[in-house]
C-alpha cells in the first residue's frame, strides 16, 4: 500500500467496524482506533463489550460486518504471518512434547529441521523451559504451560501479538512473574500488542494505553495513556504513580459496568 | 504389592471352588457327560481334541481379525470423509446407525448366499458386525476439537489436510480405540455366528462356530464346553491385543493412562 502521506503506516487501524452476529444483538458498533508500532494496547471492560470479538476481527478469524480493519495497511488475512495469537487456555497439542508444540508453525510452514530445532531450543530458552522440552503439556503447571504457548507465538516472529486474557486462569503470584516476564521480552523484542484483561492493575501494568469498552453494543468508552516508567519491575507495583493509575482506570471502568 | 497378591490369591480360591462345585454336582447325582460333564471331563476332550480345536480357533481368529482391520481401516476413512464435509455427513449417518441395528442372524445367510460358505463371507459378516462402532466412535473424535486449537492452525495458514492428519486424527485416537475395544469383542461373536450358517468347506473342518454345531449334533458335550472356553479366551485375548495397543498409543500423553506414570 502507497503511503500517502509522511506518516508511518499504523501497525493496526480499525475504522468504524462493527460486528453483528447472526440472530444475535449487535456485538460491537463503530469502533474506530489506532494502533502504532511498538504499542501495548490493553482493552478493559464488562462482558458483551467484545473484547476478545475485537482480537479475532483484528486476526482475521472472524469478519467484520462493517467498516475495515487493516493491519500494517493489509487486510487480517494477508497480515497473518505477522500476528501471533495467544488464547485464553494454553491451546497445546497434548500428544506433542513441548518441544514439538513450540515447532509446530514452523512445521506447519515445511520450515529446514535443523532451523526449526535451533529456534524451538532457542525459544524455549527464552521462557526458561528447556529442562522440560521432552515433556508432556499434562506433565506441567498451569503457568509453564502458558510459558509454552508464548514460546510457541515468539517461535514464528511476531510483529503483533494478540492475548486473549492468557493469564487469567492463573493464580496471582504466577500471574504476576509472566507478566514481568512478558515485559522482558517486549522491551528486548519491540512487537506491537493488544491485550484482553479482566485485571486493572495488570492492564495498567502492563500497557502503554489502556482502552475502557462498554458493552451493548460493545464501543470505546475511554482512553487512558499510562506514563510509568520503563522498565516496570515487581517495584513498580508500589510505586504511587502505579496506585494512581489504577484508580484512576478503576473509577472510569466502575462508571462502564454502572451505565 | 502384598495386597495385590492376596486379591490374586482370592481370585484363585473362588475359581477352584466353583470347579470343585461344579464337579461335585456332576458326580454326586450322576449326570451322564452328554448332559452336562463335569470340569474333568472338559479337561479331557480338551486334551483328546486339542488339534482339531486349535485348528477352529485360528480359523475364527483369521476370520474376525481380518474383519476387525478391515473394519478399522474402512471405518477410520469413512469417518474422515464425514469430518470433512458436514453435507456427506448428515446424508450417510443414519445408514451407519442402521447397521448397528440390523440383525446379523439375518443377513449372514445372504452374504453366504452371496460369498459363497467359507471364510470369506464369514470375514464380511464380521466386517459389517464391526464397521458401525468404528464410524461413530471416530466421527466424534474428528469433529469434537477445541476451536481454539482450529483458529491456532488457521493462523498458521495450515492446509485442510494438515488440519486433518495433525489435529483431527491424532485428537480422535482415543475415540478410534474406544470404538476398536467395542469392535474386538463383538467381531469374536460376529465370526462364531457367520460361521454357524457358513459350514465348512471341506468335512470336518471348520471355525468354532461350525466345530460347536458339530460337537452338539454328535452330542459331544465335553468337547462342546471346550470350545466354549476356547471362543472365550479368544475374545478376551483381542481385548487385551487392542488394550495393549491403545497403551502404548496413549500412554505418554493421555490424561486416561494418568495412573500408570509416576508424576
Amino acid at each position: 500500500m502507497v503511503n500517502q502521506d509522511s506518516r508511518p503506516v499504523p501497525e493496526i487501524e480499525l475504522m468504524g467496524v462493527s460486528k453483528r452476529y447472526r440472530n444475535a444483538a449487535v456485538a460491537i458498533e463503530d469502533i474506530s482506533l489506532t494502533v502504532q508500532r511498538g504499542e501495548f494496547v490493553t482493552f478493559l471492560g464488562p462482558s458483551g463489550c467484545g473484547k476478545s470479538t475485537l482480537l479475532k476481527l483484528v486476526s482475521g478469524l472472524s469478519p467484520v460486518s462493517g467498516g475495515a480493519v487493516r493491519v500494517n495497511g493489509m487486510t487480517p488475512e494477508n497480515a497473518r504471518q505477522l500476528v501471533s495469537f495467544i488464547f485464553q487456555d494454553a491451546t497445546l497439542l497434548p500428544w506433542r512434547t513441548v518441544e514439538e508444540n513450540v515447532g509446530l508453525g514452523m512445521e506447519l510452514e515445511h520450515a529446514a529441521r535443523p532451523a526449526r530445532k535451533e529456534r524451538v531450543a532457542k525459544m524455549l530458552d527464552l521462557v526458561s523451559l528447556s529442562h522440560v522440552a521432552k515433556r508432556y503439556p499434562r506433565q506441567l503447571s498451569g503457568g509453564m504451560k502458558m510459558r509454552v504457548s508464548i514460546a510457541r507465538a515468539l517461535a514464528s516472529r511476531p510483529r503483533i501479538l494478540l492475548m486473549d486474557e492468557p493469564f487469567a486462569a492463573l493464580d496471582e503470584m504466577t500471574r504476576d512473574r509472566l507478566n514481568e516476564e512478558l515485559l522482558r521480552l517486549y522491551s528486548e523484542q519491540k512487537w506491537t500488542v493488544l491485550f484482553v484483561t479482566h485485571s486493572v492493575a495488570e492492564a495498567v501494568f502492563l500497557s502503554t494505553r489502556v482502552v475502557i469498552l462498554a458493552a451493548h453494543p460493545g464501543r470505546v468508552a475511554h482512553e487512558i495513556a499510562v506514563d510509568l516508567p520503563w522498565p516496570r519491575t515487581a517495584a513498580t507495583r508500589e510505586s504511587k504513580a502505579f496506585e494512581e493509575q489504577v484508580t484512576q482506570a478503576s473509577r472510569l471502568l466502575r462508571g462502564v459496568y454502572q451505565a | 504389592m502384598k495386597r495385590k497378591a492376596i486379591v490374586v490369591m482370592n481370585s484363585v480360591i473362588v475359581f477352584a471352588a466353583l470347579l470343585g462345585l461344579w464337579q461335585a454336582l456332576v458326580t454326586l447325582n450322576h449326570l451322564p457327560a452328554y448332559i452336562l460333564p463335569g470340569p474333568l471331563a472338559v479337561a479331557q476332550a480338551l486334551r483328546e481334541r486339542f488339534p482339531s480345536l486349535l485348528n477352529s480357533l485360528l480359523i475364527t481368529a483369521e476370520e474376525a481379525a481380518g474383519g476387525l482391520i478391515a473394519s478399522i481401516l474402512a471405518g477410520v476413512a469413512a469417518a474422515m470423509l464425514f469430518a470433512q464435509w458436514n453435507w456427506l455427513r448428515q446424508l450417510l449417518y443414519p445408514y451407519t446407525i442402521l447397521l448397528q441395528t440390523v440383525p446379523i442372524v439375518a443377513i449372514a445367510p445372504l452374504i453366504i448366499n452371496w460369498a459363497g460358505a467359507g471364510i470369506l463371507s464369514v470375514t464380511i459378516v464380521t466386517f459389517i458386525i464391526s464397521l458401525a462402532p468404528i464410524i461413530a466412535n471416530t466421527t466424534h473424535g474428528l469433529i469434537s476439537v477445541d476451536e481454539n486449537l482450529i483458529h491456532l492452525f488457521l493462523m498458521y495458514k495450515a492446509t485442510p489436510a494438515q488440519i486433518l492428519f495433525r489435529l483431527r486424527l491424532p485428537n480422535a485416537l482415543p475415540n478410534l480405540f474406544t470404538g476398536i475395544r467395542i469392535s474386538a469383542g463383538i467381531s469374536v461373536i460376529g465370526g462364531i455366528t457367520g460361521e454357524l450358517f457358513a459350514g465348512s468347506t471341506r468335512v470336518g473342518e471348520g471355525g468354532l462356530g461350525y466345530a460347536i454345531i458339530y460337537a452338539s449334533n454328535q452330542m459331544e458335550t465335553g468337547y462342546l464346553f471346550a470350545l466354549v472356553f476356547a471362543a472365550t479366551v479368544l475374545g478376551f485375548s483381542f481385548f487385551f491385543i487392542v488394550m495393549f495397543m491403545e497403551w502404548l498409543a496413549l500412554h505418554n500423553w493421555h490424561e486416561s493412562k494418568r495412573a500408570h506414570t509416576a508424576e
